[in-house]
């Protein structure tokens, strides 16, 4: 699947916010006055910055509100419910722990269940194809729930729970890698299958369709971003999890040592989820005789 | 709400002989040319005449070789559109509820006053049957030729889809398949006709029909006539003598 920029950041920054609005919400940290708004605007300001990203993806933005109708079958219109509904009811625990209003925390309970919510949707829109064996698994909840609350857990500086999820994400990231390189095999669906010609015998293409490019080549069979798939493995494990542990561990605790970990779990995280797309292979490829 | 319908009166759609199709590619061309003009269109190019030309096709034929167990191989042209399918997930992922699928007679189409062109539609179709339009950022895809089949301002015969009318080899065959009567599925019965990746749960309406085996090959090959040759005067006698030597 092509890896477009929108949906990277999208997938990353709203991720990381609704995690870490969960996190506020729920009172891991208890900000007050200034710090308060500053960080749920922080906490805002990336959840909404990433899905204005999303709207960047779309053919017709403009008609982006009538993503809201379909919430009984489609995951991506449960994610606009989900996402408008956790931001609008967290908005008042924000203003009671800017103003000091001591508003009940159920409150925020509640805007944090939908915000995990929202992270829900975001990850069954890829689980849910059964087309991308790669995403088709519980691993992509799994992740998806592991990168926002990693996230929103280093920069909530709760130390040892935060190393402890930073290690927990690599290990299910290597083993994303692992158990996904195994998903198309066991999808069964082959050239054989896909053209129905396997009960004459074994076939292979002989001539392609159309001498140049469509949407589906360019879309759905983007072999490109294969290309350092390997030193990204690396860099997304290493980077979304192990180092920023490691510097949690040796720096003292601080701001300085947060935000060291926090870009460095963010650049992971961006290097993880370029490959989910550029390594997710859609089965519409066979009939090229590509993956 | 555009959920999946329960039940569809008709089921609508092609059956597709692999046996008969010569890969001429006359649907193809006759798709585009009919549905860049008709109520879907336009179909719209990107740099047609360029060195990289791409636009939206609502069918392609691929051509495979299949080597069978015993035997030469064979080519086989293997026309591929939208199969409109009983369980189609192009329909459930939509959000806005641009991609349908109609109660009465099974076909799938999208509503392009309300598509948002987010490509999931794309994304979950396991045939490469939806493309998006380059020009109008909204997706396009087969209509079964819904502006054609009930057309009474055409004459009767031409009340099919235009691929199908076009097929110089009756290749395309189009029909209700709900019906177990109708000449499509009675085709299907007697053929072995087959979904495409099954292992996809989609339960697609259009169904191919398998190349029919070919008899045993020949036991000497088919040049052999030619292979044994005569030769005769001074070639003739160069090729005695040297055969001595």
């Amino acid at each position: 699947m092509r890896p477009a920029a929108s949906v990277i950041l999208f997938t990353v920054l709203s991720g990381f916010g609704f995690g870490y609005l969960a996190a506020l919400g729920l009172g891991v940290v208890t900000p007050t006055g200034g710090a308060a708004f500053g960080l749920w605007g922080l906490g805002y300001a990336l959840a909404v910055g990433g899905l204005l990203a999303s709207t960047l993806h779309l053919g017709q933005p403009r008609r982006a509100l009538l993503a809201f109708s379909q919430w009984r079958s489609s995951w991506l219109s449960r994610e606009a419910w989900a996402a408008v509904a956790s931001l609008l009811v967290l908005a008042p625990m924000a203003l009671s722990d800017g103003l000091g209003l001591g508003w009940p925390r159920a409150i925020g309970g509640l805007g944090a269940g939908l915000a995990l919510a929202t992270l829900g949707c975001t990850a069954m829109i890829y689980a849910q194809l059964r087309t991308v064996p790669r995403w088709h698994h519980w691993l992509t909840p799994a992740l998806f729930a592991g990168f926002a609350t990693t996230g929103a857990a280093i920069l909530a500086q709760t130390g040892a729970l935060a190393m402890g999820l930073c290690l927990g994400l690599s290990l299910l990231l290597g083993l994303g890698f692992r158990l996904g390189d195994r998903q198309f095999a066991a999808s069964g669906a082959t050239l054989a299958s896909a053209t129905g010609l396997g009960r004459i015998g074994t076939p292979a293409v002989f001539e392609q369709p159309h001498a140049g490019g469509n949407y589906l080549t360019v879309e759905m069979i983007h072999v490109v971003g294969r290309r350092h798939a390997h030193k990204l493995r690396a860099i997304a494990v290493t980077g979304s999890g192990l180092i920023p542990a490691l510097v949690l561990l040796t720096l003292p605790a601080g701001w300085p040592a947060t935000v060291l970990a926090l870009t460095l779990h963010l650049v992971g995280a961006l290097a993880a989820r370029w490959l989910f797309f550029a390594e997710a292979e859609h089965v519409v490829g066979l009939y090229y005789g590509q993956r | 709400m555009n959920a999946l319908p329960d039940h569809c009166e008709q089921r609508l759609g092609l059956v597709i002989d692999l046996d008969t199709c010569v890969g001429c590619q006359a649907c193809v061309t006759a798709c585009k040319g009919w549905n860049d003009q008709g109520t879907t269109g336009p179909l719209d190019d990107v740099n047609p005449y360029g060195t990289a030309p791409s636009g939206v096709f609502f069918n392609r034929v691929h051509s495979y070789q299949v080597q069978p167990a015993d035997g030469v191989a064979e080519i086989v042209n293997f026309p591929r559109s939208c199969l409109h399918c009983a369980d189609a997930p192009c329909v459930t992922v939509c959000p806005t509820g641009a991609s349908y699928k109609r109660s009465a007679d099974g076909i799938v189409l999208v509503n392009e006053a309300a598509c948002i062109g987010c490509g999931l539609c794309a994304w979950a179709c396991p045939y490469g049957a939806r493309e998006m339009n380059p020009v109008r950022g909204v997706m396009q895809k087969c209509t079964l030729c819904v502006d054609r089949i009930y057309n009474e301002s055409l004459p009767e015969a031409d009340r099919e889809p235009a691929c199908g009318r076009t097929c110089p080899t009756g290749a395309r065959h189009f029909g209700d398949l709900a019906d177990p009567q109708s000449p499509v599925s009675r085709l299907v019965a007697d053929r072995g006709g087959y979904d495409l990746m099954p292992e996809m749960a989609t339960l697609p309406t259009n169904q191919y029909l398998p190349p029919r085996r070919k008899g045993p090959p020949p036991r000497t090959s088919l040049l052999a006539p030619l292979l044994d040759l005569q030769a005769s005067g001074l070639a003739g006698w160069l090729d005695r003598l040297l055969g001595k030597i």
